[in-house]
């Protein structure tokens, strides 16, 4: 499990990493929020390319960036999801919570 | 009820960072039926909702132990069942419903059975308030004949 930050143009991107379970959920939101809370971004964008896993605490993960985003009138996307985290995504109906993409890159300049 | 051709037993302390354990151990287990990565990953998906359940629920601020016990049959039906001996569910019809959380302030998004219900073929439920809770989960891999002859 891992976080990578990025940021640009007060945009912020969480590149995350490994399994995404109720354990590894906890220690990304505390990554991404205290960024987050600091550069206050308009657009947050959750990259899952580099997760091989998830379960719902995933979504709750998803959920939980969207409130906080809210409270400045920032919004949250999610970006690159494989076949097996989009069908628990579809289940759970993110996509009238939040934009999700696919196929997202970010150039070399962008951290 | 068939006999089973293959069993397995693993418990261990509701400590989250044993959840990926579980999960693992059961999709060990399940991978002399040959099942597909799809198959696979609905297991272990399952399995994480159930054993996370354990940790959140059932023991909230304390610890216990949770065991699982797979079972194979020679149709391809794997059986998964999860047991604790933690607080137990008052109705668990109301804790099946999709989005019913009481753990709202933890981003729990209220989705566990229902994932378990989708993921895999059958799930059962049964509960005794201050004895445990035991999930009962199915799934048929079907055997796939055309790889198999070659």
């Amino acid at each position: 499990m891992g976080v990578r930050l990025l940021l640009k143009d007060g945009e912020m991107t969480a590149l995350l990493s490994g399994e995404i379970d109720h354990h590894s959920a906890r220690e990304i939101r505390t990554e991404v929020d205290e960024a987050a809370s600091k550069v206050k971004p308009k657009r947050l964008t959750l990259d899952f390319s580099g997760v091989q896993f998830m379960d719902s605490s995933g979504i709750g993960l998803v959920m939980g960036r969207c409130k906080l985003l809210q409270m400045w009138g920032g919004s949250v996307r999610v970006a690159n999801l494989n076949p097996k985290i989009e069908k628990i995504v579809s289940l759970a109906g993110l996509n009238q919570l939040c934009t999700i993409v696919k196929d997202v890159n970010y150039d070399e300049a962008y951290e | 009820m068939m006999k089973p051709t293959n069993e397995m037993a693993v418990s261990f302390l509701s400590c989250s960072a044993n959840e990926s354990f579980g999960r693992a151990a059961v999709a060990a287990f399940a991978a002399q039926l040959d099942p597909t990565i799809d198959e696979l990953s609905d297991i272990k998906t399952a399995v994480s909702e159930a054993v996370t359940n354990c940790i959140v629920h059932a023991y909230r601020d304390t610890l216990g132990v949770i065991y699982i016990t797979c079972k194979l049959y020679e149709d391809g039906r794997l059986s998964i069942r999860i047991r604790d001996k933690g607080c137990g569910i008052e109705d668990v019809e109301k804790a099946m419903q999709p989005l019913f959380t009481t753990s709202e302030n933890e981003e729990r998004a209220g989705l566990g059975f229902a994932v378990m219900e989708s993921f895999m073929d059958k799930l059962r439920v049964t509960s005794k308030p201050g004895k445990g809770t035991t999930v009962t989960m199915y799934k048929t891999i079907k055997r796939r004949q055309a790889e198999k002859n070659t």
